[in-house]
């Protein structure tokens, strides 16, 4: 893919777009750092109690945001994973592996948070319900991504694997979501949905709204300096990588 | 002093709230940590990479 057809593919270049992605990493720590703190506060400060779980509701200004976040992240590498499969483009295959440990981890929180949700107000740690179920499921398929990619050598191979897995599994995620419609489930209906808006008090959706950017930008943040390092992990050989600064002689 | 033992009581929902926070603020303190390792890890061996090459050059 050549320079002439659109400037985007610049940044196709991993020369190119490593300096790029150290600065919009920089950039969305700070955002990150920023609404974390106002994100917190809102958490335990600003929101009230409320009338049904009294404090321990608050434990869904992380998980609604990590719950997200884990399905989002997932959507997000399977489009990476997809594209790098049709084009051949090296970068791409990098951003969904830099993708995929942060996705796990918001997997990991997001079922961490609603088993110590569950246990004082259903009487539960976990229950074989459609949501908790998919989500497993959703953890599984990261952790099986990440194997995929680390137990094959030749890099180019381990893409293809790794994003015909990715691109199978993303079934699942509309299972994750709809589950709550589709089953009769131990879990909650969305508290906030694109067609019914909102059936939380302003104050709690700001709070958690707040908390899903702020999630997001630790997102980009973590998986923007980590595909740096995988970018140059794989092009070590390359002139420009010998050339870096930061690469001491 | 009790408003703050107060609030870390959390209304009776103490180990649910900060076992939630709690794990969520060590993984979101540790991958970051552990994204830095492996980036002076690789820096490190690069730079050895780039040394050995110029040392058979000359």
């Amino acid at each position: 893919m050549s320079g002439r057809i659109f400037n985007i593919y610049r940044f196709s270049s991993p020369a190119t777009f490593y300096p790029l992605a150290g600065k919009i990493a920089r950039i969305a720590a700070w955002i990150a750092l920023l609404l974390l703190a106002v994100g917190l506060y809102m958490s335990f400060f600003v929101a009230p109690t409320d009338y049904k779980q009294g404090e321990g509701y608050r434990i869904i200004f992380i998980h609604v945001p990590a719950a997200w976040m884990s399905m989002f992240i997932y959507l997000v590498m399977a489009f990476w994973a997809g594209i790098g499969l049709v084009f051949n483009t090296r970068l791409s295959s990098m951003m969904a592996q830099a993708l995929a440990p942060t996705g796990a981890i918001m997997t990991f929180i997001a079922l961490w948070t609603g088993a110590f949700w569950g246990k004082p107000m259903w009487g539960a740690w976990w229950v074989w319900d459609a949501r908790l179920t998919s989500e497993l499921i959703l953890f599984f398929l990261y952790i099986g991504f990440i194997a995929l990619q680390g137990a094959i050598d030749d890099n180019r191979r381990a893409d293809r694997a790794g994003a015909v897995l990715l691109l199978v599994g993303v079934v699942n995620i509309p299972i994750i979501y709809f589950s709550v419609k589709w089953w009769n489930t131990l879990h909650q209906g969305a508290s906030v949905s694109i067609k019914n808006g909102s059936s939380m008090s302003t104050i709690m959706l700001q709070a958690m709204l707040v908390m899903t950017f702020a999630f997001w930008a630790y997102s980009i943040a973590v998986s923007l300096y980590r595909v740096r390092s995988i970018i140059l992990e794989r092009e070590k050989d390359a002139r420009w990588v010998s050339e870096l600064p930061e690469v001491g002689r | 002093m009790k408003a703050l033992s107060e609030f870390f009581y959390m209304g009776g929902y103490a180990l649910y709230v900060w076992g939630s926070f709690g794990v969520t603020a060590l993984l979101m303190i540790v991958e970051p940590i552990m994204v830095h390792q492996r980036r002076k890890s690789v820096l490190q061996r690069i730079s050895r990479l780039v040394r050995i090459k110029s040392e058979q050059k000359s």
